[in-house]
């Protein structure tokens, strides 16, 4: 069944494989995890807050008079930054990552060029497109677990902390994040994985990553069998490879006792 | 800026005449959500029975269920769906691989998405299935065997129907990915919603219409299956069976 | 307000008044300049115009013509050096890309019509082909009405999918289209046998051939149903850019050095097989090349 397909041709582009396919795959994934779970902190953190224009803004007169309006009233006190947060991670998880990287590549430089008042598109590059798209669609994924994570820590650290002076930025700083991290690290790390093997998808746009580089020699030279095999079992094998480390993670920091 | 708004795009005919653009995207729908749904039946099996291996007493057993879901969550759901489509009908004998390739388009790649998305779900189904299982009182079991009831009769009477009855959020939750994931089939030809998007940007050079469009369309697809689902979950809830909280969710 | 009404004024009339002294670049040449960097779109498999050699470099005819353009903006911009970046595009994503700044010039095998004319511009026509199919010899297909009912594939975004869908509706031919990412998934879909024939110009029909593992195996249709005319692609409404490239390639035609550079990849062997494609310039070509045009209508080449 196996005969008669050329095995050699895998061995004859390794190096275009991963020099340029595999190091581009890995530096998209290291980027995208960072950006992604910074991104994704800050709105869980959003999402958890109750800060409103009201509470924000009390100070001045004239907010204050406009929320007794009857129908202003409640827009004006309704959690902001909570529901703008919500609707993000919404709209997020609702649609396909292959729409999502289609939108970010052709419309990045056009809202790149409204943002800073440009005549004309910035320009954006494949990486810099992808990089964004990923960073961007993760940080819904990885807001969830931080939520999670930062709900499962005790309501009393938060207390403890304020009562020592700390304020707001404080206490979620040196107080609940580093425990929420550490109690969600394996979680955090399984959605890297999955954010590994999505990257692949960057194939519709023609980038050369991992796939494409792949998929470009098994279409130039007709040896598609082999070369798609060939990624399956590179895949295959980091992603079990890293999942094996993240079990281990797991087992060495649970906690006995604790769930 | 200078890009040209074209809103009524949706109104002119499509480039292959079958309508409008609009009827051409909402075409779209229905190959995502037939996709979608056939994909759905083979995972809710498939997945069901390596859930249910996974917990059995025989550790062969044990070891095929999981061999199977580490075969099918460590290779990207793009490649598989390349393997599913280019590589498949090369490994088979000539005469089953020829006819595979003769198949007419769309089913040529509808059939090959419909088993990779199986095959990718039902993995995931497998590992729902068996943190509901094993989320049950181990007394479940025990009682069955009391009774006299076999195996297959504990998982049937006693386990599964419990067990599916607290893990349907996460299996909603992957209804709705199986339906996201189809629209990675548009790799292999299949003209599902993102796929027409794609073509109508193509055509008509509207590439913010097409793809608002599209969004809004996997929106409300999305809205009708999360209320869909919780119809369902108040009709199948047993009282007092499911505590506060229920099975744990991961992201994704 | 009331105190800084003087200052605010000056400074407006100084703002007005500065752009009437010096020459003010806009567009792609300020872009240019400002950078120092230009970015070409390219295509990983339009032989010999724009594709990867077996070193997986980025050759071809109009990758040789783009390098002349830019060294022409260097001349224009008077700047030492220009920074040439390179970013892969298909047929699908070449428009959109433009549109959106992600590249300044599409060097590959881009028809130019007067539809596409309206979301982009052409320089002059630096190719002229005609839409042709491909099909195995052993399928003995000869003329479009052998392909009734049977599976055909373009690429995606081209003229000649565009042609395909449209011929399919008029002619009642029950063909079903597939549309791939770019020639090569095409020109396999024919080889594996999912498709009957593939839709394309057939100088890239050529290329494909000569590069495939049995030549002999397949053959070319000799109905020719449109003509197309390659342009290398720039943005619109940049007149000053549009006329420095315009003046490049004329420049090329005028001197000469364009049969040097119509040479090397069409009358020579070239990579990635070492395979001479054999093609003189068709009379059409050297008609552009005596007096270059940028036309989007057929009828201009004939």
């Amino acid at each position: 069944m196996l005969a008669g397909f050329d095995w050699d041709v895998i061995q004859r582009s390794l190096p275009y494989l991963f020099k340029e396919g595999m190091t581009f795959t890995l530096t998209l994934t290291a980027l995208a995890m960072t950006l992604g779970i910074v991104f994704g902190t800050l709105l869980a953190m959003m999402r958890l807050s109750s800060v409103s224009v009201y509470s924000a803004l009390h100070g001045v007169a004239a907010v204050r008079r406009l929320a007794a309006r009857p129908l202003l009233g409640p827009l004006l006190r309704a959690p902001l930054l909570a529901n703008v947060a919500g609707a993000y991670v919404n709209l997020m998880r609702s649609v396909p990552l292959v729409l999502v990287i289609f939108w970010f590549y052709f419309l990045v430089p056009w809202i790149g060029g409204w943002l800073i008042g440009a005549t004309q598109p910035i320009q954006v590059g494949a990486f810099m497109s992808s990089l964004v798209t990923f960073a961007m669609f993760e940080a819904a994924y990885y807001c969830e677990i931080m939520r999670a994570g930062i709900q499962s820590i005790p309501r009393g650290q938060v207390w403890a902390g304020y009562a020592l002076g700390l304020n707001y930025w404080q206490t979620m700083g040196t107080v609940v994040l580093p425990q929420a991290f550490r109690n969600m690290m394996p979680v955090l790390l399984t959605q890297t994985i999955i954010l590994f093997q999505d990257t692949s998808l960057v194939y519709v746009l023609g980038i050369t990553d991992f796939l494409g580089a792949a998929s470009k020699v098994a279409q130039r030279d007709g040896r598609l069998v082999e070369m798609y095999l060939f990624v399956a079992v590179v895949y295959f094998i980091i992603s079990y490879f890293l999942s094996y480390l993240v079990k281990r993670l797991q087992a060495r920091i649970a906690v006995p006792g604790k769930l | 800026m200078k890009y040209n708004w074209n809103w009524g795009i949706f109104w002119q005919p499509a480039a292959d005449a079958s309508g409008t653009w609009l009827h051409y995207l909402l075409v779209g729908i229905v190959w995502t959500l037939g996709t979608a749904l056939a994909a759905w039946v083979i995972a809710l099996a498939l997945g069901s029975v390596i859930g249910v291996l996974r917990t059995t007493p025989r550790a062969w057993a044990v070891r095929l269920g999981n061999a199977y879901v580490e075969l099918f969550r460590n290779i990207p759901l793009l490649v598989q769906m390349f393997l599913w489509f280019f590589v498949l009908p090369e490994l088979v004998p000539k005469g089953l691989g020829d006819w595979i390739k003769q198949m007419p388009p769309p089913w040529s790649a509808y059939l090959p998405a419909v088993l990779c998305l199986g095959f990718y779900t039902s993995a995931r189904v497998a590992e729902q299935v068996r943190a509901g299982i094993q989320s049950l009182p181990v007394g479940q079991r025990m009682a069955g065997t009391a009774m006299g009831l076999t195996l297959p009769q504990t998982y049937r009477h006693v386990l599964l129907p419990q067990a599916y009855r607290i893990v349907l959020p996460p299996l909603t939750s992957e209804f709705l990915n199986i339906i996201k994931n189809s629209a990675v089939a548009l790799t292999i030809g299949l003209m599902e919603l993102t796929a027409r998007a794609r073509s109508i940007q193509e055509f008509t050079f509207q590439v913010f219409e097409a793809f608002t469009a599209a969004t809004i369309l996997y929106l409300a697809i999305n809205i009708v299956v999360v209320l869909g689902m919780r119809w369902v979950e108040r009709r199948l809830a047993v009282p007092g069976l499911i505590a506060a909280g229920g099975a744990a969710q991961a992201g994704h | 307000m009331r105190k800084f009404a003087l200052p605010l004024a000056a400074a407006l009339a100084l703002a007005v008044a500065q752009p009437a002294a010096s020459q003010e670049l806009a567009g792609t040449l300020k872009k240019i300049k400002d950078t120092g960097a230009i970015t070409l779109g390219h295509r990983d498999s339009s032989i010999p115009f724009s594709y990867y050699d077996d070193k997986q470099q980025v050759v071809g005819y109009a990758i040789d013509i783009c390098h002349r353009i830019v060294d022409a903006i260097k001349a224009e911009l008077k700047i030492p050096k220009i920074d040439v970046k390179l970013n892969p595009v298909t047929s699908a994503t070449r428009i959109p890309l433009m549109a959106n700044g992600t590249i300044d010039l599409e060097c590959g095998s881009t028809t130019n019509n007067l539809e596409r004319q309206k979301q982009v511009a052409f320089t002059i026509t630096h190719f002229v082909t005609a839409n042709r199919y491909v099909a195995k010899k052993a399928s003995n297909i000869k003329t479009l009405n052998d392909l009734k009912g049977k599976t055909v594939v373009s690429t995606a975004g081209t003229t000649n999918i565009k042609w395909a869908t449209e011929e399919n509706t008029k002619r009642n031919l029950g063909m079903s289209i597939v549309a791939a990412k770019d020639h090569a998934e095409a020109f396999l879909m024919v080889d594996t046998g999912r498709a009957a024939a593939f839709f394309m110009d057939d100088i890239l029909l050529y290329g494909l051939v000569a590069n495939a593992k049995n030549p002999a195996d397949w053959a070319i249709g000799s109905e020719a149903y449109t003509v197309e005319p390659y342009g290398i692609m720039l943005r619109r409404d940049d007149p000053a850019f549009k006329k420095v490239v315009d003046n490049a390639v004329t420049q090329l035609y005028k001197s000469g050095q364009i049969n040097a550079i119509y040479d090397k990849w069409f009358l020579k062997p070239v990579p990635p097989k070492g395979i001479n494609l054999n093609l003189p310039m068709s009379r059409e070509f050297k008609n552009v090349v005596a007096k270059p045009t940028d036309s989007g209508d057929p009828a201009a080449y004939q």
